[in-house]
């Protein structure tokens, strides 16, 4: 068993410790003796949709973001075509943003995104920055809290099809005023939350690794389970971060 | 009459603040000061007869400050804000202290700076670097850059402006202006083989095309030159040629300027620490000190607290070295381990405001050259935990990592697991730093902070 990872932009789109995310991906993968296979996929290279089981696109800086948006927004028949192959995608911050319908910019001007969130974005006065806790449900029998950092100056707004990554215990979420955070698609999840995302919430990467692994129809496979106590203490430190100073919403 | 009565009020303040061991009153009094009367600092600072200087940069401002000072204090009396106090209440307290003072020398936040500058009207801003820190609390390296370019154009025409063009977002913010001096290494048997993970300005600033480095020294900074517009590092001015990294003890390299050349020999390790030194130097040189002193106050230069500074404690020692953005922990890593790569490290790791309460950065910092020789890694401070997974998924093995929290545990772990006679390397963050330096002298190791700034 392996899982095949295309990162898109890593170069570009780095900034809130993609690479961490990155790190947990491939090192729980090893300890449980899945093959490992990274390829980053820069501007204009092409992104083979039955080449990987996970996509990945973090966040950048806004000129690295906006070198990028174009290449990006073209390639959303790609990433469509992948989501139907069975791969799961993660996106990060500017990557959830650029994966939605459009960002709509201060001056008014909208940028189309790849489409494939049923969202768009737009850029707001004030920045929203702190501690996030969220409760998620991502099936029935998982209910966990994803606790983060966010930092962003976007409102994203929900469209009626779409279906957020879970609800704000504490933080600002999505736009500071809806009480979601994130958007959810099968298995592509577009998120806020960095930190980085995944090695203070295990039970997350493990979720996206089994889904990654699973194929377009089968079940997920049963992972052999880790320790993961300083991943847990460190997750409740996180979470209690959020409680006592996160963002506390927008009027 | 009414600016007398406020300073008295504000100095008051601070021996208030001392007496009630709040710190060291190195910002209440200059907070005061701003409230009662905003126009106060740039008054005061009016008064200085040599004028005043600031030196600016998200790495190396207080260590390049100190140079300067070292440079020109059997010169000049100086107001400085030696303790690290940056934002306009720290250039306030500091002018409010400095009785008697010739020329104000001044560290400055990188989001302060506009203002600060607006304020005092400087003699001569150095702009040394611009890296990645602390994205919840500075925001975007280019909203900081855009700061920084409006306040050069805001600058009076007789303000002598000092960069670093190493660095492609400085050399394109500082433009051609008249006067401009520029700086830079000039050294390629010292560069990297790559630009580090975190590398910030990497894309021509002005077609977005990636940037052939013909030598890249520290983050991005080298001789950079876009492949498809040609954008480039501008003529140096001031370099540093020759280079000799020896170890973590010293460095040395030979200072071409337009009124000569001489070889410096500098008591810190670290290629940034000739980026500092060659930044003290550009600016030194800029306002009169001569070659000689140049060379003569680098020469003696003491390290500032908490960069590379080394504590005694008993029979073993203790070296701090802060860090606080990819960049500059970069820095220290590679020179601690250029060195001689410690076996043990204790690293405290904080998420107050003036650290960042976003933990992130740490996964852009290439610790993995540290954690590949440790076979202990203490971890402490409020996000201890998010350290040690750092380390874990860094590759250490979990049972090489030890968490406690409280700095002091882990303090006083990490000595108990350093033989006798031996040197444990510790790498805080600045309130981890400010706290442990508080254990130290507590134990009656260190100073106090404030005291040693005014020695």
């Amino acid at each position: 068993m392996k899982i095949r990872i295309g990162h898109l932009y890593p170069d570009h789109l780095n900034i809130y410790a993609d690479r961490g995310n990155m790190a947990v991906l491939a090192r729980r993968a090893e300890w449980r003796g899945i093959g490992f296979e990274w390829q980053g996929i820069g501007p204009g290279e092409p992104l083979d949709p039955a080449a990987f089981d996970l996509l990945y696109v973090g966040g950048g800086q806004d000129r690295e973001q906006a070198l990028v948006a174009p290449d990006l927004a073209a390639r959303g028949q790609a990433l469509e075509e992948a989501l139907s192959r069975g791969a799961a995608i993660l996106a990060v911050c500017g990557g959830y943003q650029l994966l939605g319908r459009f960002y709509r910019d201060r001056a008014g001007v909208e940028l189309p995104g790849a489409g494939i969130f049923d969202h768009h974005t737009i850029a707001g006065e004030g920045r929203m920055i702190g501690d996030v806790l969220l409760d998620c449900e991502l099936q029935p029998d998982l209910r966990r809290p994803l606790a983060g950092f966010e930092n962003h100056a976007g409102r994203t707004i929900l469209g009626d099809r779409a279906e957020p990554l879970g609800r704000v215990v504490a933080g600002f979420g999505n736009d500071g005023r809806s009480g979601f955070e994130g958007c959810r698609r099968g298995r592509a999840i577009g998120t806020y939350l960095h930190g980085p995302l995944l090695p203070r919430n295990p039970w997350f990467a493990d979720w996206l690794l089994a889904h990654a692994l699973t194929g377009p129809t089968g079940e997920p496979p049963e992972l052999e389970p880790l320790s993961d106590d300083l991943e847990a203490d460190a997750q409740h430190v996180s979470a209690e971060r959020a409680r006592s100073r996160g963002g506390r919403g927008l009027s | 009459m009414r600016l007398a009565l406020e300073i008295a009020l504000a100095r008051a303040a601070g021996r208030l603040s001392r007496l009630a061991a709040r710190g060291g009153g190195t910002t209440i009094p200059g907070r005061i000061l701003d409230s009662l009367d905003p126009e106060a600092v740039g008054t005061l600072a009016s008064k200085l007869p040599a004028g005043t200087a600031l030196v600016s940069a998200t790495n190396g401002k207080t260590t390049t400050s100190a140079m300067v000072a070292e440079i020109l204090g059997p010169r000049v009396r100086l107001a400085h804000n030696r303790a690290g106090a940056n934002l306009v209440s720290g250039v306030a307290s500091t002018l409010l202290a400095a009785r008697g003072a010739e020329l104000g020398l001044f560290e400055v936040d990188e989001g302060a700076l506009p203002d600060v500058a607006r304020r005092v009207r400087p003699r001569a801003v150095c702009f040394a670097n611009l890296f990645r820190d602390q994205l919840d609390r500075y925001g975007e390296l280019e909203s900081i850059a855009e700061g920084w370019r409006r306040a050069v154009a805001a600058l009076p025409q007789e303000t002598r402006v000092i960069v670093n063009a190493d660095d492609p977002l400085l050399a394109q913010l500082t433009g051609e202006r008249e006067g401009l001096v520029t700086f830079g290494l000039d050294d390629p048997s010292v560069a990297r083989e790559r630009l580090p993970h975190a590398a910030d300005s990497k894309y021509c600033l002005v077609c977005g095309t990636p940037y052939d480095y013909a030598a890249a020294y520290v983050g991005h900074l080298g001789d950079f030159r876009c492949p498809n517009c040609g954008h480039r590092r501008p003529p140096l001015g001031i370099a540093a040629r020759d280079i000799h990294l020896e170890g973590l003890e010293r460095s040395t390299f030979e200072l071409a300027t337009p009124e000569g050349t001489t070889r410096v020999d500098l008591p810190l390790p670290g290629l940034y620490n000739v980026y500092n030194a060659l930044a003290a130097a550009s600016l030194a040189l800029t306002l009169g000190a001569s070659l000689d002193e140049v060379r003569e106050g680098l020469g003696r230069f003491r390290a500032a607290f908490g960069r590379f500074e080394r504590i005694a404690v008993g029979d073993k020692a203790v070296i701090v070295l802060l860090v606080k953005n990819p960049a500059g922990a970069n820095e220290a890593i590679r020179t601690l381990v250029d060195g001689n790569p410690p076996r043990l490290a204790m690293i405290a790791l904080n998420d107050d405001i003036a650290d960042g309460r976003d933990v992130s950065w740490i996964w852009d910092v290439d610790f993995e050259p540290l954690f590949g020789g440790l076979e202990r890694l203490v971890a402490g401070g409020a996000r201890a935990e998010e350290l040690a997974l750092r380390a874990k998924y860094g590759g250490l093995a979990p049972d090489r990592i030890e968490v406690a929290r409280p700095l002091e545990r882990a303090l006083d772990r990490a000595l108990e697991l350093t033989p006798a006679g031996g040197e444990l390397v510790v790498l805080p963050t600045y309130t981890a730093m400010l706290a442990l330096r508080k254990i130290t002298a507590e134990r009656g190791f260190v100073r106090p902070y404030w005291e040693e700034a005014a020695a």
